[in-house]
């Protein structure tokens, strides 16, 4: 038997015997003959642990990973930070690692009291009241987020500005095919949206949707959106940093109904990609619209303080083709990780990530447009991000970079035209810096 | 076949099983200007918020979040652990969601600098690893399925389903043909008709027959040019084949609709048939089920979605691609759908997956399809003459059996069961799915529970039944808490700390 299959021949024998079976191989004689895969699959026999950990190795040891060879000044939604030992060996504690969603609260206080605390967490750095208990990902949040408000406003158009993050509106898009939301982005002008001042001939948005600091790194002015927002009766969406919370104005403070965001700077590595965490809170009034999982302070039998998944009536086991979303699975054991790295941070934490990531890409900024031939591609305020034109293309500089060390950043495209957008963080150090502006003036000329 | 060894390893033994003592929240831990916090020195100018970003911008008050101290930290969240059954605990039979135990081999898979530390952006000059991982396992899932092409974005099963969805609409747009309807059988899980909504279709639900299987009649009276395509779980929810699989793909493909394949229950038929062999054209995976992705509490999980050569050109991009034997890349689809993640899907899940994969091999999976169903076959059978078994026929993974005659004779409902079984140190079973049967519990026992285990649940299944009264009620007693009142929480909500 496989590796993970407990049964003994003896063993086997014995059950096919108490079911009254003489082989294995009947137990699919309710599938067709003719269905029957003849001669197995089509992939290698199974192999020992250690030779699958060395293919595994194999593999990893081709990737250029980011660390002392190879310094990451990239973002782009995707950052850098410390990821302190005290938080991965917590979170990754195997109760937390391989239960599953709380469905029978008795054995699942740890996992709901966990997520409780969470959405605390996450409604304290929106500035909202209150957070589900995590989505995908910063793109699927804005997804739901749209959502919820054409839900809300009954009106499916929906205003977009281009300083969100162009992964999550190429999902926004790819979603709205098949909600049949129409979608209509709102260019920017020196690195900020220009909102029109009225809908033209088409119908007014529900939605008004910002990125709050946006791809680009600049600071958009949040209450502009929402006076346009107001203006036609939509709901405003920010799309905000959580890093930022540690020294910017909350989204909620702002104005803003429904925020969603990027949970990985706090607790997850930069992992390809995935698996990441998205964040969503909303204003009271829309807690009902809410999508995914939530979950509530109640009391046991015995009148103990208890967590429960709540609201469930508006999930989509239950609501079944009525259901505004069809989430089931989420990112708890993500959210696991957010909630005890915000934890280890703090108050005076979460303002010292913010502030060193801000004065890092300050000192990285000053350095690189001091390179002749590097220009700012925008110059509205930024905050831990920020974007240049250079004399070559992006791609060629990023490859050249990697020779001398660095991960010189993420290269811009499309409507941004091109161009390399640049993030430093608390990890970055004065060396660092110095030795990737250095690099960068060699691999331009 | 009655007696069992007691010893048996999936049983969480003792009790009480886990912490009884209520934790505090960390909210309540938080001592001011306490901190775990260290960073290490930049060496650079100690720039003020002020001078780094305009005044208006900048918050009045900071963020207030628990402070504590790292020892304070990390007893929190262990002691919070100690109040979370798992599989790594003891047996986690939950129907419909293969809680089967996760491979150790897998986390440190997973853990590699060289995975975990690589950006999304970075070129795939750099990343060739990576792509080639993705390359392989998507080629793997392709084989498993039977399947031309796969994209591993969709970051869990309900997104694998719109993500199908979305294909569905793709494909018959570009062949000029607006269609309306999907059919989903009446045994469906939740997310089917959710997702169908989200993909802008209506839902046409087809009864099951006196077997658990799709009614032919049934299905018939509603196919028409106006349906897009079917939704089909198979084995389905009750555990059962649809053996009629060739007829009903004959019949939607005959008005031009597709095939769906929800893949929660893929793990019954592993190496033994194939969804594309039945002829499925879409099929997702729950790597989390099937190929042992550990549930993280609920995610992350992910679901890639395979197709037939037809619907190839549609799939979400960029798709990892092999360029010649030791190049890989990049390519998105030329009538791609678009995205449906903000990168490549939740990354070191498919890391842990493909780990999985090549750890049990072509053998190692039929392995795994033959113990599921030999598994959940014997758990049938010790279960009958004390539960109602409302399809007592051969099943795959999993069995449904129902308390519809406890509740009638004793007043103790499926939940009362299932409350009861936590107090013996097992998960409860998936309760009230699938809607079609009274007083449900779908249990799915998986693979690498063992005979032992399986021996001392059913023990407990039967010494439930057999002592059925109105006491079982007040069950869970040795748990943490004991019932919880889910309907105060709903009226009452409290959903933060600062709620209250």
């Amino acid at each position: 038997m496989g590796h993970y299959v407990p049964h003994t021949d003896a063993e086997i024998d014995e059950m096919l015997r108490f079911l009254g079976l003489a082989s294995l191989d009947e137990l699919f004689a309710v599938v067709p003959e003719a269905l029957r895969l003849a001669g197995g699959l089509d992939i290698a026999q199974g192999a020992s642990e250690f030779d699958v950990l060395d293919e595994m190795a194999r593999l990893a040891a081709v990737n250029d990973a980011c660390g002392p060879d190879l310094v990451c000044f990239a973002g782009a939604g995707a950052y850098d930070h410390e990821l302190p030992s005290a938080v991965q060996r917590t979170a990754f504690r195997s109760e937390f690692v391989t239960a599953y969603t709380p469905y029978q609260p008795e054995v699942a206080q740890g996992v709901l009291q966990v997520l409780f605390e969470y959405q605390t967490l996450i409604a304290r750095l929106t500035g909202l009241d209150v957070a589900n208990a995590s989505l995908y990902d910063g793109a699927t949040a804005c997804v739901e987020a749209v959502n919820l408000a054409v839900a809300a406003t009954g009106r499916s158009t929906v205003w977009v500005s281009q300083g969100v993050h162009p992964n999550w509106r190429a999902t926004m898009a790819t979603y709205a095919r098949g909600t049949g939301h129409h979608l209509v982005e709102q260019p920017l002008l020196d690195g900020v949206t220009q909102w029109p001042t009225d809908a033209g001939e088409v119908e007014a948005p529900g939605a008004v949707v910002l990125q709050y600091p946006n791809f680009l790194g600049c600071i958009e002015d949040v209450a502009e959106a929402r006076r346009t927002a107001d203006l036609h009766g939509a709901l405003l969406v920010v799309a905000f940093d959580p890093v930022a919370a540690g020294m910017l104005r909350t989204p909620g403070s702002l104005g803003a109904d429904v925020v969603v965001g990027e949970g990985q700077p706090f607790g997850t590595p930069l992992s390809f990609g995935g698996p990441y965490l998205g964040l969503l809170a909303v204003r009271q009034e829309h807690v009902r619209r809410i999508p995914g999982r939530l979950v509530g302070e109640t009391l046991d039998v015995e009148g103990r303080r208890a967590y429960v998944t709540t609201l469930r009536t508006r999930e989509q086991d239950i609501r079944r083709e009525k259901a505004s979303s069809n989430i089931c699975t989420n990112q708890t054991l993500i959210a696991v990780c957010c909630a005890i790295q915000l934890s280890w941070l703090g108050t005076s934490g979460l303002r010292q990530v913010a502030l060193r990531s801000a004065r890092a890409t300050r000192a990285t900024r000053e350095a690189v447009l001091a390179i002749d031939g590097i220009d700012p591609v925008a110059n509205a305020p930024t905050f831990r991000e920020f974007a240049v034109r250079l004399p070559l293309p992006a791609e060629t500089v990023v490859e050249r970079m990697a020779e001398h060390g660095y991960l010189a950043g993420a290269p811009l495209a499309g409507e941004y035209g091109p161009g390399l957008l640049i993030a430093a963080t608390e990890r970055r150090t004065a060396a660092q810096i110095d030795g990737y502006a250095s690099a960068l003036e060699k691999v331009i000329r | 076949m009655t007696t069992t060894t007691p010893a048996a390893g999936g049983k969480a033994s003792s009790a009480p099983i886990m912490g009884r003592d209520a934790e505090p929240t960390i909210f309540e831990l938080s001592v001011p200007d306490r901190t775990a916090w260290t960073f290490r020195d930049q060496g650079l100018p100690e720039w003020s918020a002020e001078d780094l970003v305009p005044a208006e911008h900048l918050a009045e008050a900071p963020v207030a979040l628990p402070e504590v101290s790292e020892r304070d930290l990390v007893a929190h969240y262990t002691r919070l652990s100690h109040r979370q059954y798992s599989v790594d605990l003891g047996a986690y039979p939950l129907g419909s969601c293969t809680m089967k135990y996760n491979p150790k081999l897998c986390d440190d898979a997973a853990s590699l600098a060289g995975f975990t530390n690589v950006h999304p952006t970075a070129p795939a000059s750099m990343t060739q690893g990576w792509i080639e991982l993705l390359v392989a396992l998507g080629d793997a899932l392709c084989e498993v399925t039977g399947m031309h092409a796969v994209t591993l974005q969709p970051p869990a099963g309900a997104a694998g389903e719109l993500t199908g969805l979305l294909l569905m609409r793709a494909f018959h747009e570009a062949n000029g043909d607006a269609r309306r309807k999907v059919i989903i059988p009446d045994s469906a899980h939740g997310t089917n008709p959710a997702s169908v909504t989200l993909g802008g279709y209506e839902t046409v639900t087809v009864p099951s027959d006196e077997r658990g299987l799709v009614d032919l009649d049934a299905l018939r009276t509603v196919l028409d040019t106006d349906v897009a395509g079917i939704m089909l779980t198979n084995p389905n929810t009750l555990g059962l084949f649809e053996e009629d699989i060739a007829e009903i793909a004959a019949m939607v493909h005959e008005v031009g609709g597709l095939l769906y394949y929800d893949g929660a229950n893929l793990n019954a038929i592993l190496g033994v048939t194939r969804p594309g062999d039945m002829g499925f054209d879409i099929v997702h995976m729950n790597l989390h089920k099937t190929f042992a992705v550990p549930h993280g509490g609920g995610g992350p999980g992910a679901g890639p979605v395979a197709v037939s050569e037809r619907l190839a050109d549609y799939l979400p991009g960029p798709l990892p691609v092999r360029i010649d034997d030791d190049t890989f890349g990049w390519a998105t689809p030329p009538a791609s759908i678009g995205r449906m993640h903000g990168w490549h899907g939740n990354a070191l899940a498919l890391v842990r997956a493909y780990a999985y994969l090549l750890a049990n091999g072509s053998d190692g999976l039929r392995h795994v399809a033959e113990a599921a169903v030999l598994n959940a076959n014997w758990i049938r059978t010790r279960l009958r003459g004390s539960y109602d078994i409302p399809f007592d026929r051969p099943n795959m993974h999993e069995c449904v059996v129902s308390a519809s005659t406890l509740r009638k004779e004793h007043g103790v409902r499926a939940a009362d069961v299932a409350k009861r079984l936590l107090e013996e140190g097992f998960h409860a079973p998936t309760v009230y799915f699938p809607l079609i049967v009274d007083e449900a519990l779908m249990i799915e026992p998986t693979e690498t529970e063992s005979l032992q285990t399986l021996g001392a649940l059913a023990d407990a299944l039967i010494a439930i039944a057999e002592g059925a009264s109105a006491a079982d009620h007040d069950a869970p007693r040795l748990t943490p808490v004991g019932r919880v009142d889910e309907a105060r929480a709903a009226r009452h909500l409290i959903a933060t700390w600062d709620a209250r």
